[in-house]
């Protein structure tokens, strides 16, 4: 919390520096294009980002606690294949609800490796997508799911549908958005978060439960995969079994992009809203400048090593680390 | 002092154990199970296995030294891919053509050259900007595989040199061409790491940083030669793998990070840097790639794999933890 004292620009620009590089960015792309800004593109834009922004928003948590997620992406399929499947076994209202009960379970099968048997995050969850991914397969027997019957079923809401003309998916986003806004800045657990994550020798002697906070922040995570499993699901009614490969490293993407530490103790769910649609909005302004689709990947990478970058800069005053 | 070693002993010898374990159990239960007659510790099985260790082995090698440094690199499957396109691309270019078969030590270099900047610049970017390796080599897991995708679109990029199927194919004293690969840098990696100054500071950067700066190590340099290092070994997994194959999608390399690590962790290397060793990470490579052969053996889907490695790199983890428990570190970590 020490740069909040810090003064003038350069500590503006640390503090708020990926505000300003998007807010930067969106007056660029709109002067060059200014279809960019056309409220149908603006909201294809985040529809398109609100599977990975769900995602983004619970790994915001286990990465403010301290820890590492990186089995969201072998997750979200299992959580797809499983409710396509169920759907025709025994229907969407059931279905459901049996979804998020497995897929939680396996965040609290993490949880509780991470948390109470104080496990390295990184490798438990490298294990666990390596894990899923067989678990997923096994269970699919590594065909595609389909749903049967496409137009009679309610089940397409989550996906496709809408309320006054906002598409469902960012609904469920933006909700999820600010209710896990205010579990993280406005209620004793948010704050148990950011201790653990901050110092959680601290934490332990201040009596907190590190175990069970951790366990929570992983439970949350998997409430998250779940969710984006299910508005994944509900958009195309149908899915292989990979359709979350890779997807745990651009979510860690943005969450970094947002300014969480990998040490743990900061971030909010505000900066991950704001690093999920800078990866959207900067995907969306290099295909509407005609360069081809794969140039974002390398633009992503130099906004990330660049917004690092200068947060660790602003911190330490020097812009060259230290190393010898 | 005698405790020590005898846990020394046990943690370097766990991986032989557990391969010893798992031939032991495919070949009885291959007995019962298998559907083909062929014994799983056949002779040339065997060998077949080492060959297909090669590419996640080559590559392990390298992670083994990048994590006994106290880093990582998530990078390498994409620098494997660019290579392998560079190896394979450049073997078409005019002038190359004009070369005949000189052409193939020439192709070499350009791919192993890739390796080495694409490693050079993680290593200057983790050295200079002080951006923890996991970031940096995340972005540049994404960059590279930008720079992948927008070399050739989504087309696979293929050429087949006889010249190169033929080397690659050969087998010398029994050993495929990447078996002597996989042992060859796994034996230089390991004269390096034990028997020069640059394998000792390796040691004790990843130990103790602040202790190593203030004996003099310049932790920077390391860095970057450690990171070249492996953007190297990627590139050489890629040059020995598609010699054979001539032909590379862009998507190929994708996840070879994850097993790399999978592979060193089973080794025995530590992710907090300061142990490990390249041999235990040669038994780590052999371990998961008998896993996979052997449940094929015994007749198990294949999806089953990743579900049995999963769980053993996570019960690994446990027990580890189990035989290092020590009193002070139990709040810290």
């Amino acid at each position: 919390m020490a740069e909040l004292t810090r003064k003038g620009l350069g500590g503006f620009l640390a503090r708020q520096g990926i505000l300003v590089a998007f807010a930067v960015f969106m007056i660029a792309f709109a002067v060059a294009n200014p279809r960019f800004i056309d409220i149908d593109n603006v909201f294809g834009v985040i529809r398109s980002s609100a599977i990975l922004g769900v995602m983004a928003l619970g790994v915001t948590f286990v990465v403010i606690g301290g820890n590492l997620d990186l089995s969201v992406g072998s997750m979200m399929s299992f959580s797809t294949i499983v409710v396509l499947d169920l759907h025709d076994k025994i229907g969407p209202t059931l279905a459901i609800p049996s979804m998020f009960l497995m897929t939680m379970a396996l965040g609290a099968f993490i949880g509780i490796l991470v948390g109470y048997l104080k496990l390295n995050s990184l490798i438990v969850t490298l294990g666990m997508l390596s894990a899923i991914h067989g678990l997923t397969l096994t269970y699919s027997g590594g065909k595609n799911m389909d749903i049967a019957d496409k137009e009679g079923t309610w089940f397409a809401v989550f996906g496709q549908g809408g309320i006054a003309g906002v598409p469902m998916p960012i609904l469920m986003f933006a909700a999820l958005a600010i209710i896990l806004s205010i579990i993280l800045s406005r209620t004793p657990f948010g704050r148990k978060v950011y201790a653990v994550g901050g110092n959680g020798v601290a934490a332990t002697f201040s009596g907190i439960p590190r175990a069970r906070v951790v366990f929570m922040t992983y439970l949350m995570s998997s409430f998250c995969v779940a969710t984006a499993g299910l508005i994944q699901a509900s958009r195309s009614m149908g899915s292989q079994n990979t359709v979350g490969q890779g997807m745990e490293l651009e979510v860690l993407a943005a969450v970094i992009l947002g300014g969480a530490s990998l040490l743990g103790g900061a971030g909010t769910i505000f900066k991950t809203v704001i690093g999920v649609l800078i990866l959207g909005f900067i995907q969306n302004g290099l295909l509407l400048l005609g360069l081809a689709f794969y140039a974002q990947y390398v633009v992503t990478w130099i906004i990330i090593i660049l917004a690092v970058w200068l947060d660790i800069a602003a911190k330490r005053g020097g812009l060259w680390s230290r190393i010898a | 002092m005698n405790n020590t070693t005898r846990a020394n002993l046990i943690k370097q010898g766990a991986i032989w154990a557990f391969i010893v374990v798992e031939l032991a159990f495919f070949s009885i239960a291959g007995e019962f199970l298998s559907v083909t007659d062929s014994a799983f510790m056949d002779f040339d099985n065997m060998l077949l296995l080492l060959k297909q260790s090669a590419p996640i082995g080559i590559i392990a090698l390298g992670m083994t030294i990048i994590m006994i440094n106290g880093n990582i690199d998530l990078s390498v499957g994409a620098t494997f891919a660019l290579a392998a396109i560079v190896l394979l691309d450049s073997m078409t270019w005019p002038f190359m053509q004009a070369l005949g078969n000189w052409a193939i030590p020439l192709a070499w270099l350009f791919a192993l050259a890739t390796g080495v900047i694409l490693g050079a610049i993680n290593g200057l970017i983790v050295w200079k900007t002080g951006v923890d390796a996991f970031i940096v080599t995340l972005g540049s897991m994404l960059g590279y595989r930008g720079l992948v995708f927008m070399y050739n679109g989504e087309q696979p990029t293929s050429h087949l040199n006889w010249t190169l199927v033929d080397f690659a194919e050969a087998q010398f004293l029994g050993l495929h061409t990447a078996t002597w690969f996989l042992l060859g840098a796994g034996l230089l990696l390991w004269l390096l790491m034990t028997r020069t100054v640059h394998g000792r500071n390796a040691y004790a950067i990843g130990n103790n940083r602040d202790a190593a700066v203030n004996a003099g190590i310049r932790v920077g340099p390391h860095f970057l030669w450690n990171f070249m290092l492996i953007g190297f070994l990627a590139a050489l997994s890629a040059v020995v793998f598609y010699s054979e194959s001539g032909s590379v999608n862009p998507n190929d390399g994708m996840l070879y990070e994850l097993w790399a690590i999978t592979a060193v962790v089973l080794g025995g290397t530590k992710l907090s840097g300061g142990y490990g060793s390249i041999i235990s990470t040669l038994g780590g490579v052999i371990a998961i790639q008998l896993l996979r052969k052997g449940l094929g053996h015994i007749g198990a889907d294949t999806e089953t794999v990743n579900l049995v490695i999963g769980l053993i790199l996570i019960a690994v983890l446990f027990l580890d933890r189990q035989l290092n428990r020590k009193g002070k570190e139990e709040l810290r970590t």
